[in-house]
Protein backbone atom coordinates (compact mmCIF):
# COMPACT_ATOMS: atom_id res chain seq x y z
CA UNK A 1 0.00 0.00 0.00
CA UNK A 2 1.40 3.37 -0.94
CA UNK A 3 -0.72 5.64 1.23
CA UNK A 4 -0.10 4.60 4.80
CA UNK A 5 -1.24 5.63 8.25
CA UNK A 6 1.27 6.70 10.83
CA UNK A 7 0.76 3.41 12.67
CA UNK A 8 1.57 1.44 9.54
CA UNK A 9 4.73 3.48 9.03
CA UNK A 10 5.91 2.92 12.57
CA UNK A 11 5.47 -0.84 12.29
CA UNK A 12 8.20 -0.98 9.62
CA UNK A 13 11.08 0.21 11.82
CA UNK A 14 12.87 -2.07 14.28
CA UNK A 15 13.52 -1.01 17.86
CA UNK A 16 15.53 -2.62 20.62
CA UNK A 17 14.16 -1.02 23.73
CA UNK A 18 16.43 -0.23 26.67
CA UNK A 19 14.96 -0.27 30.20
CA UNK A 20 16.20 3.23 30.83
CA UNK A 21 14.66 6.01 28.73
CA UNK A 22 17.24 8.05 26.76
CA UNK A 23 14.92 11.06 26.56
CA UNK A 24 13.08 12.20 29.65
CA UNK A 25 10.25 14.72 29.53
CA UNK A 26 9.15 16.55 32.63
CA UNK A 27 5.50 16.85 31.65
CA UNK A 28 4.73 19.25 34.50
CA UNK A 29 7.10 21.84 33.04
CA UNK A 30 5.22 21.59 29.74
CA UNK A 31 2.12 23.13 31.38
CA UNK A 32 3.54 26.61 30.96
CA UNK A 33 4.68 25.95 27.37
CA UNK A 34 2.31 27.62 24.95
CA UNK A 35 3.62 26.05 21.76
CA UNK A 36 4.40 22.40 22.55
CA UNK A 37 6.24 22.07 19.25
CA UNK A 38 7.55 18.61 20.16
CA UNK A 39 4.07 17.26 19.45
CA UNK A 40 4.18 18.73 15.95
CA UNK A 41 7.68 17.87 14.80
CA UNK A 42 8.35 14.41 16.22
CA UNK A 43 8.46 12.22 13.09
CA UNK A 44 7.49 9.20 15.17
CA UNK A 45 4.55 11.02 16.84
CA UNK A 46 5.72 10.08 20.34
CA UNK A 47 4.55 13.22 22.16
CA UNK A 48 0.95 13.46 23.30
CA UNK A 49 -0.58 16.59 24.78
CA UNK A 50 -3.04 15.93 27.59
CA UNK A 51 -6.05 18.02 28.55
CA UNK A 52 -4.41 19.20 31.76
CA UNK A 53 -1.61 20.85 29.76
CA UNK A 54 1.05 18.27 30.47
CA UNK A 55 2.86 16.29 27.78
CA UNK A 56 3.22 12.54 27.71
CA UNK A 57 6.21 10.98 25.96
CA UNK A 58 7.06 7.40 25.07
CA UNK A 59 10.73 6.84 24.22
CA UNK A 60 10.35 3.32 22.88
CA UNK A 61 9.83 4.02 19.16
CA UNK A 62 12.23 6.95 18.90
CA UNK A 63 14.27 7.58 15.72
CA UNK A 64 16.88 9.52 17.76
CA UNK A 65 16.74 12.39 15.25
CA UNK A 66 17.00 15.21 17.80
CA UNK A 67 14.13 17.36 16.49
CA UNK A 68 12.38 17.54 19.89
CA UNK A 69 15.60 18.71 21.53
CA UNK A 70 15.94 21.70 19.19
CA UNK A 71 12.31 22.82 19.28
CA UNK A 72 11.78 22.46 23.03
CA UNK A 73 10.92 25.93 24.31
CA UNK A 74 10.73 25.18 28.01
CA UNK A 75 14.00 25.26 29.91
CA UNK A 76 14.71 21.89 31.54
CA UNK A 77 11.55 20.17 30.32
CA UNK A 78 13.40 17.73 28.13
CA UNK A 79 16.68 15.94 28.68
CA UNK A 80 18.15 14.27 25.65
CA UNK A 81 20.81 11.64 25.03
CA UNK A 82 21.36 8.70 22.72
CA UNK A 83 20.24 5.26 23.90
CA UNK A 84 22.87 2.86 25.23
CA UNK A 85 25.04 1.35 22.48
CA UNK A 86 23.24 -1.21 20.33
CA UNK A 87 19.82 -0.12 21.63
CA UNK A 88 17.18 2.07 20.04
CA UNK A 89 16.28 2.16 16.37
CA UNK A 90 17.94 0.00 13.74
CA UNK A 91 17.37 0.91 10.11
CA UNK A 92 17.80 -1.78 7.49
CA UNK A 93 16.97 -0.06 4.22
CA UNK A 94 17.06 3.69 4.64
CA UNK B 1 36.52 -4.44 25.40
CA UNK B 2 38.45 -3.22 28.38
CA UNK B 3 40.50 -0.19 27.68
CA UNK B 4 41.68 1.27 30.95
CA UNK B 5 43.95 4.26 31.13
CA UNK B 6 47.28 2.55 30.91
CA UNK B 7 46.41 -0.56 28.95
CA UNK B 8 45.90 0.86 25.53
CA UNK B 9 46.52 4.00 23.56
CA UNK B 10 45.33 4.48 20.01
CA UNK B 11 46.92 6.81 17.51
CA UNK B 12 43.51 7.85 16.23
CA UNK B 13 40.02 7.45 17.68
CA UNK B 14 37.18 8.08 15.25
CA UNK B 15 33.66 8.50 16.60
CA UNK B 16 30.91 7.44 14.18
CA UNK B 17 31.18 4.92 11.34
CA UNK B 18 29.34 6.83 8.61
CA UNK B 19 30.99 7.94 5.36
CA UNK B 20 33.19 10.51 7.14
CA UNK B 21 34.31 8.18 9.94
CA UNK B 22 35.02 5.18 7.75
CA UNK B 23 36.92 7.34 5.23
CA UNK B 24 39.08 8.71 8.04
CA UNK B 25 39.58 5.19 9.43
CA UNK B 26 40.52 3.82 6.01
CA UNK B 27 43.19 6.41 5.29
CA UNK B 28 44.73 6.37 8.79
CA UNK B 29 44.74 2.55 8.99
CA UNK B 30 46.40 2.32 5.60
CA UNK B 31 49.12 4.63 6.86
CA UNK B 32 49.88 1.99 9.48
CA UNK B 33 48.37 3.82 12.46
CA UNK B 34 46.56 2.12 15.32
CA UNK B 35 42.97 3.17 14.66
CA UNK B 36 39.76 2.72 16.63
CA UNK B 37 36.42 3.36 14.89
CA UNK B 38 33.52 3.60 17.34
CA UNK B 39 29.88 3.18 16.28
CA UNK B 40 26.81 3.42 18.52
CA UNK B 41 24.54 1.32 16.28
CA UNK B 42 24.64 -2.46 16.29
CA UNK B 43 26.34 -2.17 12.90
CA UNK B 44 27.61 0.80 10.85
CA UNK B 45 24.65 2.40 9.07
CA UNK B 46 22.05 1.12 11.53
CA UNK B 47 21.31 4.69 12.67
CA UNK B 48 21.96 6.42 9.36
CA UNK B 49 19.48 7.89 6.92
CA UNK B 50 20.05 9.77 3.65
CA UNK B 51 18.04 10.22 0.44
CA UNK B 52 20.28 8.76 -0.84
CA UNK B 53 22.42 9.56 -3.84
CA UNK B 54 26.16 9.27 -3.41
CA UNK B 55 27.88 11.65 -5.83
CA UNK B 56 31.43 10.88 -4.74
CA UNK B 57 32.17 7.87 -6.91
CA UNK B 58 35.33 9.43 -8.33
CA UNK B 59 36.57 10.22 -4.80
CA UNK B 60 36.12 6.64 -3.68
CA UNK B 61 37.58 5.30 -6.92
CA UNK B 62 40.94 6.78 -5.92
CA UNK B 63 40.87 4.78 -2.68
CA UNK B 64 39.22 1.58 -3.83
CA UNK B 65 39.51 0.95 -7.59
CA UNK B 66 36.24 -0.29 -9.13
CA UNK B 67 34.59 0.00 -5.71
CA UNK B 68 31.06 -0.25 -7.18
CA UNK B 69 31.68 -3.82 -8.34
CA UNK B 70 31.99 -4.93 -4.74
CA UNK B 71 29.83 -2.41 -2.89
CA UNK B 72 26.06 -2.60 -2.36
CA UNK B 73 25.02 0.11 -4.82
CA UNK B 74 21.54 0.41 -6.29
CA UNK B 75 21.62 2.31 -9.61
CA UNK B 76 24.01 4.78 -11.29
CA UNK B 77 22.27 8.09 -11.86
CA UNK B 78 21.89 9.18 -15.49
CA UNK B 79 18.71 11.25 -15.13
CA UNK B 80 18.03 14.17 -12.82
CA UNK B 81 14.86 16.20 -12.64
CA UNK B 82 14.26 19.44 -10.84
CA UNK B 83 10.50 19.82 -10.48
CA UNK B 84 8.41 22.85 -9.51
CA UNK B 85 4.99 22.06 -8.10
CA UNK B 86 1.69 23.83 -7.62
CA UNK B 87 -1.10 21.80 -5.99
CA UNK B 88 -2.32 20.63 -9.37
CA UNK B 89 0.56 21.15 -11.79
CA UNK B 90 4.25 20.36 -12.19
CA UNK B 91 6.94 21.67 -14.48
CA UNK B 92 10.35 20.13 -14.63
CA UNK B 93 13.85 20.61 -15.84
CA UNK B 94 14.71 17.17 -17.12
CA UNK B 95 18.35 16.25 -17.43
CA UNK B 96 19.45 12.96 -18.93
CA UNK B 97 22.80 12.02 -20.28
CA UNK B 98 24.41 9.13 -22.06
CA UNK B 99 27.81 10.81 -22.01
CA UNK B 100 30.73 8.85 -20.64
CA UNK B 101 30.81 10.78 -17.36
CA UNK B 102 27.38 9.42 -16.49
CA UNK B 103 27.10 5.98 -18.05
CA UNK B 104 30.66 4.70 -17.81
CA UNK B 105 32.86 3.91 -14.81
CA UNK B 106 33.46 5.48 -12.38
CA UNK B 107 29.99 6.98 -13.08
CA UNK B 108 28.77 10.25 -11.58
CA UNK B 109 26.64 9.05 -8.70
CA UNK B 110 24.84 6.02 -7.33
CA UNK B 111 21.63 5.60 -5.41
CA UNK B 112 22.43 3.72 -2.22
CA UNK B 113 20.76 2.46 0.96
CA UNK B 114 22.83 3.68 3.88
CA UNK B 115 22.53 0.71 6.26
CA UNK B 116 23.99 -1.47 3.51
CA UNK B 117 26.51 0.98 2.07
CA UNK B 118 27.87 2.23 5.39
CA UNK B 119 28.31 -1.31 6.61
CA UNK B 120 30.33 -2.19 3.52
CA UNK B 121 32.44 0.97 3.74
CA UNK B 122 33.31 0.33 7.40
CA UNK B 123 34.35 -3.20 6.42
CA UNK B 124 36.88 -1.67 4.01
CA UNK B 125 38.33 0.34 6.88
CA UNK B 126 38.48 -2.84 8.98
CA UNK B 127 40.20 -4.69 6.15
CA UNK B 128 42.80 -1.92 6.13
CA UNK B 129 43.49 -2.62 9.80
CA UNK B 130 41.14 -0.30 11.71
CA UNK B 131 39.50 -1.74 14.82
CA UNK B 132 35.71 -1.35 14.68
CA UNK B 133 33.81 -1.20 17.97
CA UNK B 134 30.01 -1.24 17.52
CA UNK B 135 27.15 -0.81 20.02
CA UNK B 136 29.16 1.80 21.88
CA UNK B 137 28.09 5.35 22.68
CA UNK B 138 30.72 8.03 23.22
CA UNK B 139 29.52 10.53 25.82
CA UNK B 140 32.41 12.94 26.14
CA UNK B 141 36.05 13.63 25.44
CA UNK B 142 38.87 13.22 27.96
CA UNK B 143 40.84 16.42 28.39
CA UNK B 144 44.20 17.00 30.02
CA UNK B 145 45.65 20.52 30.19
CA UNK B 146 43.21 21.63 27.52
CA UNK B 147 44.30 18.87 25.16
CA UNK B 148 41.81 16.19 24.03
CA UNK B 149 43.49 12.87 24.82
CA UNK B 150 40.70 10.36 24.34
CA UNK B 151 36.99 9.63 24.74
CA UNK B 152 34.62 8.49 27.46
CA UNK B 153 32.35 5.66 26.36
CA UNK B 154 29.18 4.50 28.09
CA UNK B 155 30.65 1.19 29.29
CA UNK B 156 32.45 -0.08 32.36
CA UNK B 157 36.01 1.23 32.50
CA UNK B 158 34.87 3.56 29.81
CA UNK B 159 37.94 5.62 29.01
CA UNK B 160 39.80 5.10 25.78
CA UNK B 161 42.87 7.16 25.04
CA UNK B 162 44.10 8.30 21.66
CA UNK B 163 46.40 10.98 20.27
CA UNK B 164 43.90 12.39 17.80
CA UNK B 165 40.11 12.24 18.18
CA UNK B 166 38.00 12.76 15.05
CA UNK B 167 34.32 13.50 15.68
CA UNK B 168 32.21 12.11 12.83
CA UNK B 169 29.15 11.61 15.01
CA UNK B 170 26.60 13.22 12.76
CA UNK B 171 24.40 16.30 12.69
CA UNK B 172 23.76 16.40 16.45
CA UNK B 173 27.47 16.00 17.28
CA UNK B 174 27.30 16.03 21.05
CA UNK B 175 31.01 15.41 20.97
CA UNK B 176 31.84 18.67 19.20
CA UNK B 177 29.58 20.44 21.68
CA UNK B 178 31.07 18.69 24.71
CA UNK B 179 34.50 19.69 23.44
CA UNK B 180 33.30 23.29 23.17
CA UNK B 181 33.81 23.37 19.41
CA UNK B 182 30.17 23.75 18.33
CA UNK B 183 27.47 26.09 19.64
CA UNK B 184 23.80 25.14 20.04
CA UNK B 185 22.17 24.90 16.63
CA UNK B 186 19.10 26.92 15.68
CA UNK B 187 15.92 25.45 14.27
CA UNK B 188 16.27 27.46 11.05
CA UNK B 189 19.64 25.79 10.41
CA UNK B 190 18.21 22.28 10.47
CA UNK B 191 15.76 20.45 8.26
CA UNK B 192 13.87 17.37 9.27
CA UNK B 193 13.69 14.70 6.61
CA UNK B 194 11.08 11.96 6.71
CA UNK B 195 11.45 9.15 4.24
CA UNK B 196 9.93 5.97 2.98
CA UNK B 197 11.46 3.13 1.04
CA UNK B 198 8.73 1.73 -1.17
CA UNK B 199 9.17 -1.64 -2.78
CA UNK B 200 8.42 -1.71 -6.49
CA UNK B 201 9.05 -4.25 -9.21
CA UNK B 202 12.29 -3.70 -11.17
CA UNK B 203 10.52 -3.76 -14.53
CA UNK B 204 8.02 -1.15 -13.35
CA UNK B 205 10.86 1.13 -12.22
CA UNK B 206 12.59 0.92 -15.60
CA UNK B 207 9.38 1.59 -17.46
CA UNK B 208 8.07 4.45 -15.29
CA UNK B 209 11.35 6.31 -15.21
CA UNK B 210 12.50 5.37 -18.72
CA UNK B 211 15.65 3.67 -17.55
CA UNK B 212 17.54 0.75 -18.96
CA UNK B 213 19.63 -1.77 -17.06
CA UNK B 214 21.08 -0.35 -13.88
CA UNK B 215 20.51 3.28 -14.80
CA UNK B 216 18.87 5.36 -12.10
CA UNK B 217 17.10 8.65 -11.63
CA UNK B 218 17.06 11.39 -9.02
CA UNK B 219 14.08 13.75 -8.82
CA UNK B 220 13.98 16.78 -6.54
CA UNK B 221 10.90 18.87 -5.90
CA UNK B 222 10.13 22.35 -4.63
CA UNK B 223 6.88 24.27 -4.25
CA UNK B 224 3.44 23.23 -3.17
CA UNK B 225 4.49 19.83 -1.86
CA UNK B 226 5.47 21.32 1.49
CA UNK B 227 2.56 23.78 1.71
CA UNK B 228 3.80 26.85 3.56
CA UNK B 229 6.63 24.92 5.14
CA UNK B 230 10.09 25.71 3.78
CA UNK B 231 11.49 22.55 2.31
CA UNK B 232 11.37 20.21 -0.60
CA UNK B 233 11.03 16.60 -1.56
CA UNK B 234 12.94 13.89 -3.37
CA UNK B 235 12.38 10.62 -5.16
CA UNK B 236 15.24 8.29 -6.06
CA UNK B 237 15.18 4.97 -7.86
CA UNK B 238 16.83 1.95 -6.26
CA UNK B 239 17.12 -1.53 -7.78
CA UNK B 240 13.69 -2.73 -6.76
CA UNK B 241 12.46 0.08 -4.56
CA UNK B 242 12.00 3.84 -4.50
CA UNK B 243 13.38 6.13 -1.81
CA UNK B 244 11.20 9.16 -1.36
CA UNK B 245 10.86 11.77 1.28
CA UNK B 246 10.07 15.30 2.31
CA UNK B 247 12.36 17.81 4.01
CA UNK B 248 11.02 20.61 6.15
CA UNK B 249 12.98 23.36 7.85
CA UNK B 250 12.51 22.74 11.56
CA UNK B 251 11.61 26.34 12.44
CA UNK B 252 9.10 26.40 9.64
CA UNK B 253 7.42 23.11 10.66
CA UNK B 254 6.99 24.69 14.09
CA UNK B 255 5.57 27.96 12.73
CA UNK B 256 3.16 26.22 10.39
CA UNK B 257 2.29 23.55 12.98
CA UNK B 258 2.70 20.91 10.33
CA UNK B 259 3.46 17.28 11.04
CA UNK B 260 6.24 15.95 8.83
CA UNK B 261 4.53 12.67 7.99
CA UNK B 262 1.41 14.49 6.81
CA UNK B 263 3.60 16.28 4.25
CA UNK B 264 4.93 12.90 3.14
CA UNK B 265 1.42 11.57 2.51
CA UNK B 266 0.54 14.77 0.66
CA UNK B 267 3.60 14.34 -1.53
CA UNK B 268 2.70 10.78 -2.49
CA UNK B 269 -0.82 11.80 -3.43
CA UNK B 270 0.25 14.74 -5.65
CA UNK B 271 -0.84 14.13 -9.26
CA UNK B 272 2.79 14.28 -10.42
CA UNK B 273 3.96 11.67 -7.90
CA UNK B 274 1.03 9.28 -7.46
CA UNK B 275 1.52 7.49 -10.82
CA UNK B 276 5.20 6.96 -10.03
CA UNK B 277 4.62 5.19 -6.73
CA UNK B 278 1.37 3.39 -7.56
CA UNK B 279 1.25 -0.27 -6.56
CA UNK B 280 4.32 -0.03 -4.32
CA UNK B 281 4.50 -1.37 -0.77
CA UNK B 282 6.02 0.42 2.19
CA UNK B 283 9.21 -1.26 3.36
CA UNK B 284 10.65 1.20 5.83
CA UNK B 285 9.83 4.60 7.29
CA UNK B 286 12.63 6.70 8.77
CA UNK B 287 13.61 10.23 9.79
CA UNK B 288 16.76 12.27 10.25
CA UNK B 289 17.93 15.84 10.70
CA UNK B 290 19.98 17.60 8.02
CA UNK B 291 22.39 20.48 8.69
CA UNK B 292 21.47 22.97 5.97
CA UNK B 293 23.01 26.31 6.84
CA UNK B 294 26.41 25.34 5.44
CA UNK B 295 29.15 27.93 5.85
CA UNK B 296 27.35 29.76 8.66
CA UNK B 297 26.97 26.75 10.95
CA UNK B 298 30.50 25.35 10.80
CA UNK B 299 31.96 24.52 14.20
CA UNK B 300 35.53 25.16 15.13
CA UNK B 301 36.95 22.44 12.86
CA UNK B 302 40.15 21.68 14.78
CA UNK B 303 41.38 22.08 18.33
CA UNK B 304 44.12 20.59 20.49
CA UNK B 305 43.90 16.87 19.79
CA UNK B 306 40.59 16.93 17.95
CA UNK B 307 39.04 17.34 14.47
CA UNK B 308 35.41 17.48 13.33
CA UNK B 309 34.17 16.05 9.98
CA UNK B 310 31.02 15.11 8.05
CA UNK B 311 27.56 16.24 9.18
CA UNK B 312 29.07 16.93 12.61
CA UNK B 313 30.89 19.79 10.89
CA UNK B 314 27.81 20.85 8.91
CA UNK B 315 29.31 19.67 5.60
CA UNK B 316 26.02 19.27 3.78
CA UNK B 317 25.64 21.45 0.69
CA UNK B 318 21.96 22.34 0.34
CA UNK B 319 21.68 24.92 -2.39
CA UNK B 320 18.59 23.83 -4.26
CA UNK B 321 20.74 22.90 -7.26
CA UNK B 322 22.76 20.51 -5.13
CA UNK B 323 21.78 18.54 -2.07
CA UNK B 324 25.01 16.75 -1.36
CA UNK B 325 26.35 15.43 1.90
CA UNK B 326 27.90 11.99 1.55
CA UNK B 327 30.62 13.16 -0.83
CA UNK B 328 31.60 16.04 1.47
CA UNK B 329 31.46 13.71 4.47
CA UNK B 330 33.91 11.44 2.71
CA UNK B 331 36.18 14.25 1.56
CA UNK B 332 36.29 15.79 5.03
CA UNK B 333 36.87 12.37 6.61
CA UNK B 334 39.80 11.85 4.28
CA UNK B 335 41.11 15.34 5.03
CA UNK B 336 40.87 14.69 8.78
CA UNK B 337 42.55 11.32 8.29
CA UNK B 338 45.41 12.84 6.29
CA UNK B 339 45.86 15.49 8.96
CA UNK B 340 45.96 12.84 11.69
CA UNK B 341 48.57 10.85 9.75
CA UNK B 342 50.78 13.93 9.49
CA UNK B 343 50.29 14.78 13.18
CA UNK B 344 51.20 11.24 14.23
CA UNK B 345 54.29 11.34 12.02
CA UNK B 346 55.43 14.55 13.74
CA UNK B 347 54.14 13.39 17.16
CA UNK B 348 52.54 16.80 17.55
CA UNK B 349 48.84 16.98 18.27
CA UNK B 350 48.37 20.63 19.10
CA UNK B 351 45.95 22.88 17.28
CA UNK B 352 48.86 24.37 15.38
CA UNK B 353 49.66 21.04 13.78
CA UNK B 354 46.03 20.08 13.32
CA UNK B 355 45.26 23.37 11.57
CA UNK B 356 46.69 21.59 8.54
CA UNK B 357 43.13 20.21 8.29
CA UNK B 358 41.96 23.55 6.88
CA UNK B 359 44.49 23.37 4.04
CA UNK B 360 43.52 19.82 3.15
CA UNK B 361 39.82 20.74 3.28
CA UNK B 362 40.54 23.48 0.76
CA UNK B 363 42.60 21.17 -1.45
CA UNK B 364 39.72 18.73 -1.43
CA UNK B 365 37.32 21.55 -2.40
CA UNK B 366 35.20 21.24 0.71
CA UNK B 367 35.71 24.72 2.13
CA UNK B 368 35.93 26.28 -1.33
CA UNK B 369 32.57 24.82 -2.43
CA UNK B 370 30.82 25.86 0.77
CA UNK B 371 32.29 29.33 0.60
CA UNK B 372 31.25 29.75 -3.03
CA UNK B 373 27.65 28.79 -2.25
CA UNK B 374 27.48 30.36 1.20
CA UNK B 375 24.55 32.64 0.27
CA UNK B 376 22.47 29.88 -1.30
CA UNK B 377 20.95 28.02 1.68
CA UNK B 378 19.37 31.14 3.16
CA UNK B 379 17.94 32.09 -0.20
CA UNK B 380 16.67 28.57 -0.92
CA UNK B 381 14.86 28.47 2.41
CA UNK B 382 13.51 31.99 1.92
CA UNK B 383 9.80 32.66 1.88
CA UNK B 384 9.34 33.60 -1.78
CA UNK B 385 11.57 30.99 -3.34
CA UNK B 386 9.81 28.38 -1.25
CA UNK B 387 6.21 29.40 -1.49
CA UNK B 388 5.77 31.93 -4.25
CA UNK B 389 7.95 31.37 -7.30
CA UNK B 390 7.60 27.61 -7.87
CA UNK B 391 3.85 27.89 -7.63
CA UNK B 392 3.88 30.99 -9.82
CA UNK B 393 5.88 29.20 -12.53
CA UNK B 394 3.55 26.21 -12.42
CA UNK B 395 0.44 28.44 -12.54
CA UNK B 396 1.80 30.54 -15.38
CA UNK B 397 2.44 27.35 -17.34
CA UNK B 398 -1.15 26.31 -16.75
CA UNK B 399 -2.29 29.50 -18.52
CA UNK B 400 0.45 29.33 -21.12
CA UNK B 401 -0.49 25.89 -22.40
CA UNK B 402 -4.25 26.24 -22.07
CA UNK B 403 -6.19 26.81 -25.28
CA UNK B 404 -9.75 27.93 -24.64
CA UNK B 405 -10.45 30.42 -27.38
CA UNK B 406 -9.44 33.47 -25.36
CA UNK B 407 -6.70 35.83 -26.45
CA UNK B 408 -3.12 34.53 -26.13
CA UNK B 409 -1.02 36.54 -23.73
CA UNK B 410 2.64 37.10 -24.37
CA UNK B 411 5.05 35.94 -21.70
CA UNK B 412 5.84 39.16 -19.86
CA UNK B 413 2.24 40.20 -19.13
CA UNK B 414 1.39 36.59 -18.32
CA UNK B 415 4.16 36.25 -15.75
CA UNK B 416 3.48 39.73 -14.41
CA UNK B 417 -0.18 38.93 -13.82
CA UNK B 418 0.60 35.60 -12.21
CA UNK B 419 3.17 37.28 -10.03
CA UNK B 420 0.56 39.74 -8.78
CA UNK B 421 -1.94 36.92 -8.25
CA UNK B 422 0.41 35.04 -5.95
CA UNK B 423 1.13 38.25 -4.07
CA UNK B 424 4.73 39.06 -5.00
CA UNK B 425 5.81 42.71 -4.99
CA UNK B 426 7.91 44.07 -7.88
CA UNK B 427 10.72 45.28 -5.61
CA UNK B 428 10.90 41.81 -4.05
CA UNK B 429 11.40 40.31 -7.47
CA UNK B 430 14.27 42.67 -8.18
CA UNK B 431 15.79 41.89 -4.79
CA UNK B 432 15.44 38.17 -5.38
CA UNK B 433 17.00 38.33 -8.82
CA UNK B 434 20.01 39.92 -7.20
CA UNK B 435 20.01 37.22 -4.51
CA UNK B 436 19.85 34.48 -7.14
CA UNK B 437 22.72 36.04 -9.02
CA UNK B 438 24.80 36.42 -5.88
CA UNK B 439 24.05 32.91 -4.70
CA UNK B 440 24.59 31.07 -7.97
CA UNK B 441 26.19 33.14 -10.72
CA UNK B 442 29.45 34.58 -9.46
Amino acid sequence: MVMTTHEEKMRTARFRVDDTPHIVVDGEKCRSCAVKSCITVCPAGLFVGLDDGTVLFNYENCFECGACFYVCAEEGALSWSYPKGGFGVTFRES
Amino acid sequence: MTASKDSENFDVIIVGAGPAGSAAALVTARAGLKVLLIERGEYPGAKNVSGAVFYGSAILEKLIPNWWEDAPVERHVTRRDLVLLSPTTSISLDFRSSSAGYVEPPYNGFTILRPKFDRWFAEQAEAAGAFLLCSTVVDDVIREDGQVVGVKVRRDEGEIRGDVVIACDGVNSWLARKAGMQRDLHTHELSLGVKEVIGLDEAAIRERFQLSGDEGMALEYVGAVTGNVHGGAFLYTNKNSLSLGVLGQLSSLVEQKTRPYDLLEGFKSHPAIAPLVRGGTLREYSAHLIPEAGWYMFPQLFSDGMLVAGDAAGFCLATGLYIEGINYAMQSGLAAGQTAVEACKRREYSRYTLSLYMDVLRERHVLTDFRAYRHAPKFVNGERLQNVYPEMAARASESLFRVDGSRKQKLLPLYWRTLRQVGAKPHHVVQDLFQVARAYLW
